[in-house]
Parts: structure tokens; sequence; C-alpha cells
């Protein structure tokens, strides 16, 4: 069962499922050497991948004596999990196994992760740290508006938040006119779902006249996609709230790995059940903390899929400062940028972050855009749409052709590509109810 | 005396132009009438109508994104040389014109230009003390 707050805790930003944020560092490290072993162990023991690669190199779990041992063991990335599919990498009997979640899969086979009973509590028990150091508790009204169903995020969300103690409102994503009716009418005082799709409903409360403003709304925790700090103001701004980043993926866990808190400086891995690693993409050596490189991250706690040195393909960087929240367990910086979503233009790598930051130079705000990566005459194009907002819109083409030559200037000092930008009408560009999506690739190969 | 001008963004895409004066006509907004500023990409549409704040709301509920701005109807002698001395009175005046159109229906005996000013209060009364005359809405939605 879950620990409550204690009957005086009440509303002071503490919780006792939280403690092991708080844990000294020597106790800490002294915990995570003693699960790795444990779970390199359960993976060595039940998943013929993970033994197959540990013995190619000639090791075996005895081989971790300290947690630098770690970098000795193989990778897992995330073909490997298509290639195991549907069930591979599990290291627990079906009968075990109490939950499936998979990903949406665009490309072949989808993904899938599955937890044991002690798995959901732990889930639930991070996401209950993840709401903690949101400031949400007891007597909070909480719209989750993440997806229920197959996808980690709404489920992820709603154990956490029925394990601190919130009153769920377990809207899933979509029919955004009802999310408004219900966050106004209910009182609702925090909101989960992604950051791109609670600036849709600013946008379209504001179309419907209510001022999201002046509603009891105060915090909002948002995830699932790489979102920038203007993203924040723009939120922030627009909804009247704190908005508070967070981080997961199904393969791990789900949502629940880090999260910020009150400082939203950077985000608190729970590193008792996540160890955080930085890597140098190309060679894979091991960065020391404070370099920037890709995260990868082993599952200290999970039993029906533990994760042993998942590359996640995101980018960031480990924060040496302690932060002013107290919490012990370090920070990762916001990631901004996901190899993953990088698409390569004329040789160049771009990021969809860097058209957000571009955009948000030369407008103030965010516009809704999207990237169009087009072939012509084998030539690839990069078109960005821009849809023409109440804010920059003038009844003079000068005005307009200038906007337009500032935003194609800006892509292209902070890509060094030159883009095609079209201005386009409001509402023309598809709105999503999950995660965004930014990039239309219709090169062909 | 000025009048007020509803302008919104429109692509330069099929279907556009009529799918927004569809959405004014669908408010009963009447079109007194309509100048298209084009570029390859995209028109400006500027509209005088009967009454902008209804047509303001039609076009943003139907998605549009719209602005109203204060544009001056200036009388114009229907005569060789009438648009050039008025042009020549604001010139001395010093009044920037950023865009000027015909008004579709002539008021009396007069040809009438609407004409968008960067400063449309001083141009009003810059035009009217040099003797031009400038018509209210009541007098140009009469016509």
């Amino acid at each position: 069962m879950m620990m409550r707050e204690n009957w005086n805790d009440q509303g002071q930003g503490f919780h006792p499922v939280s403690a092991p944020d708080y844990l000294p560092a020597a106790q800490l490290r002294d915990l995570q050497l003693r699960r790795l072993k444990a779970v390199v162990n359960r993976a060595y023991e039940h998943v013929s991948l993970f033994r197959e690669r540990m013995q190619e190199r000639g090791l075996t779990p005895a081989c971790i004596g300290s947690l630098a041992d770690l970098a000795q063991l193989p990778f897992t990335i995330k073909t490997d999990l298509r290639d195991t599919y549907p069930f591979g990498l599990f290291a627990s009997p079906m009968s075990e196994i109490v939950r499936l979640h998979a990903s949406s899969g665009t490309t072949g086979k989808p993904i899938v992760v599955a937890y044991t009973q002690e798995d959901l509590q732990v889930w639930a028990s991070v996401m209950l740290r993840t709401f903690a150091s949101a400031g949400i508790h007891r007597g909070d009204i909480v719209q989750n508006a993440y997806g229920y169903g197959l996808f980690t995020g709404g489920l992820g969300a709603h154990y956490g938040l029925e394990a601190i103690g919130a009153t769920v409102v377990p809207t899933s994503g979509g029919n955004t006119d009802r999310q408004i009716m219900l966050m106004r009418d209910f009182g609702v005082t925090a909101v989960c779902c992604t950051p791109s799709y609670f600036l849709h409903m600013i946008e379209r409360a504001n179309e419907l006249g209510v001022d999201m403003r002046e509603l009891p709304l105060r915090a909002g925790v948002f995830g699932a996609e790489p979102w920038s700090e203007g993203m924040r103001e723009c939120i922030e701004k627009g909804g009247g709230i704190k908005a508070y980043d967070i981080y997961g993926l199904s393969e791990i866990i789900g949502p629940g790995v880090g999260a910020e808190c009150c400082e939203q400086a950077g985000l608190h891995i729970f590193e008792d059940h996540f160890y955080p690693e930085i890597i140098d993409p190309e060679t894979c050596k091991v960065l020391p903390d404070g370099e920037e490189g890709e995260l990868v991250l082993t599952t200290l706690s999970k039993r029906a899929m533990p994760m042993i040195r998942y590359r996640t393909r995101d980018i960031t960087h480990i924060i040496t400062e302690p932060c002013s929240c107290g919490r012990t367990v370090r920070r990762i910086a916001r990631v901004a940028r996901r190899s993953d979503d990088m698409f390569i233009i004329r040789g160049v790598n771009v990021f969809p972050s860097q058209i957000e930051t571009a955009l948000l130079a030369v407008e103030g705000a965010l516009p809704h855009y999207r990237i169009v990566l087009t072939r012509e005459h084998g030539l690839d194009q990069m078109g960005v749409e821009v849809e023409v907002g109440a804010e920059v819109f003038s009844d003079q083409v000068s005005a307009m052709e200038s906007l337009h030559k500032r935003l194609a200037h800006s892509i292209e000092r902070i890509t060094g590509i030159r883009a095609a930008v079209r201005l386009v009408e409001p509402h023309s560009i598809p709105r999503s109810e999950g995660k965004a999506r930014r990039v239309w690739d219709e090169r062909k190969a | 005396m000025k009048v007020t001008q509803l302008s919104t963004f429109i692509e330069n895409r099929p279907g556009r132009l009529h799918a927004a004066c569809t959405a004014l006509a669908a408010k009963g907004v009447n079109i007194h009438t309509l100048m298209l500023a084009d570029t390859a990409e995209f028109g400006i549409l500027r509209l005088i109508v009967a009454d902008p704040a209804a047509g303001k709301v039609a076009l943003d509920a139907a998605g549009y994104v719209t602005r109203l701005t204060e544009v001056v109807a200036v009388e114009v002698p229907d005569d060789a040389g009438g648009l050039a001395r008025i042009l020549v009175e604001a010139d001395a005046a010093g009044l920037n014109i950023e865009y000027m159109y015909a008004f579709s229906t002539a008021v009396g005996q007069h040809a009438v230009v609407i004409i968008r000013f960067a400063e449309p209060d001083r141009a009003v009364s810059e035009l009217q003390q040099r003797g031009i005359s400038v018509i209210a809405p009541v007098t140009l939605f009469a016509a």
C-alpha cells in the first residue's frame, strides 16, 4: 500500500514517498550498487539476448564490483525491442506480468513493455514523486489529458495521482472543447498532457471565451515530447500556471524517470530506480558529469523487463551543482533534442527545436509551425510553414513581407540552412492531441 | 470621420477567398467594397463592410486572422486631375499613404477613394483644412 502524507504535512510540499530524493550521496550510491548487481543478475539469468552479449564480451554478473563497472556492459537499443517483438526481453513469466503497454509504432512493429505488480508499485511511487515535486498534493483536482491505453502516459500519471491522493479527472486526450469545459466547471487546479496539446488548449479556450488565467488552474506537468524554455514561457503566460517538465520513456518505465522541482532548473532523476550515464554518441565512451551527450539509462528495480544501459537517443547533460530544493538525486538538463527527431538536410543536422528557437526569436511567441522536407530535382528542400497569428498579422503587405523575411533569416542564422518559409492561415496546420508532429518528410528515397 | 476597414490574411490556395466571403455572407455582413493585395504566396484582403465588428466576429469564428484598421474615405471630383489634386495636398501636409483603392460606388457626383494613411487622425484634419471632402461612414454606406 502506498504511504500517505502525515495528517499535519498536508500542503507543505513534503511527501514521505519522496524521501529517497533526499538520501545522502554515499548511501544512495551504495543502494544503487546493490540494486545494480541484482538487476544485472536477473537480466543475465532470464534474458537470453543480454546473456549472449555478456558472454560475447567474456563478462559475467560477477564483473560488477562498482558502479563504474557498468560501463563494461553492452548497450540496449530500440531495435533490440523490435527484434525481440513481442516478449523476447521479458525476465518474468506471464503469470507474474500484470500489465503490457506498447508504443504506437509508426514504422514496423511496436515496442512492447511489461510490468509485474511490483513494477507498477515502483511506477506509481516515482510518478507520485513527480507530482510531489511539482507541488501537487491531496485536495488538488488534476485533469489527466495524457492518452489512456497502450501509451504509458495516461495510466502512468493516473496511478501516481491516485497514490498522492489527488482527485483525478481522467479525460485522456482529445475532445478539446470538453476538456476546457470540465477544467472550468470542476475547478481543476493542475493538468498533465503534452506541452503542445496544452498550447492548443489555451488557443481553443481563448476562442471559446474562456481565459485560463482566471481559472483555479495553477500547475501543469508536461512531457512525452521535447519542448523549449520559450514554449514554457508561452504556456506559463497564456495559461497563468507554472509549467513543469517531466521525463520518461516506455522502454524504461514510462513517465516518472525524472521531474523538475519547484526550482524549474533541470530534472531530478529518480536515481534509486534509474541509473543515468551520459555517453558520447559517436565513441560510446562515458562522459563525466557536466558534459553533453546521449543519456543512457539502467533500470535498477524493474523485474518484468530490466533494461541495461538503454540508449535513449536524448541529448542532455548531468547538472553537477546541487539543487537548492534540497534533493540530492542528480539532475539532467531539459531534453530539447532527441537524436530521433533530428533530420539531415543537405548534410546538415537539424533539430525541430532549432526551428522553434528561430521562430520564437522573431515573433516573441511560438506560432504553430511544421517542417516539410521535399526533394526537388535531386536537391533536398526544407519548407517551414508558419501560421499567421493575430499578434503578427498586418493589413500592410510590406509588414507581412518583412515578417516573412525575418523568419527566413532567423532560421538560416540558427540552422545554416535556407528554408522556404510559407505564411499560412491559422488552423491550417493539423493539431495533435498527443505528441506533436513537427516534421513531414516527403523526400522519396 | 474615419472608416473602419476589416482585413484578413488569405493563403494563395483555391477556394480561400470564396470561403471568407461565404463566412461574411452567412452572418449577413454586406461587403461595400474590397481590395485584395497579393504576393506570390499570400494575399491580404481589405474590406469595407456595413458592420466591421460583426464582420470580424464572423471571420474570426471561421478561423481567419483579422484586424480592424482606420482608413479615410475621400471624395474625388470626377474629372481629369481630381485625384492628383488630393494627392498633392496630402503630400504638402506630409501625410504618408500606405495604400489606397477605389470605392466601388460613387457618392453623388463624385468618385470615392479609400486611403490608408500612416496617421489617419491627422490625415482627416489636414485634408479637411485643405478643402478636401472626407466622407463619414454614414454617408458612405447610405450611397
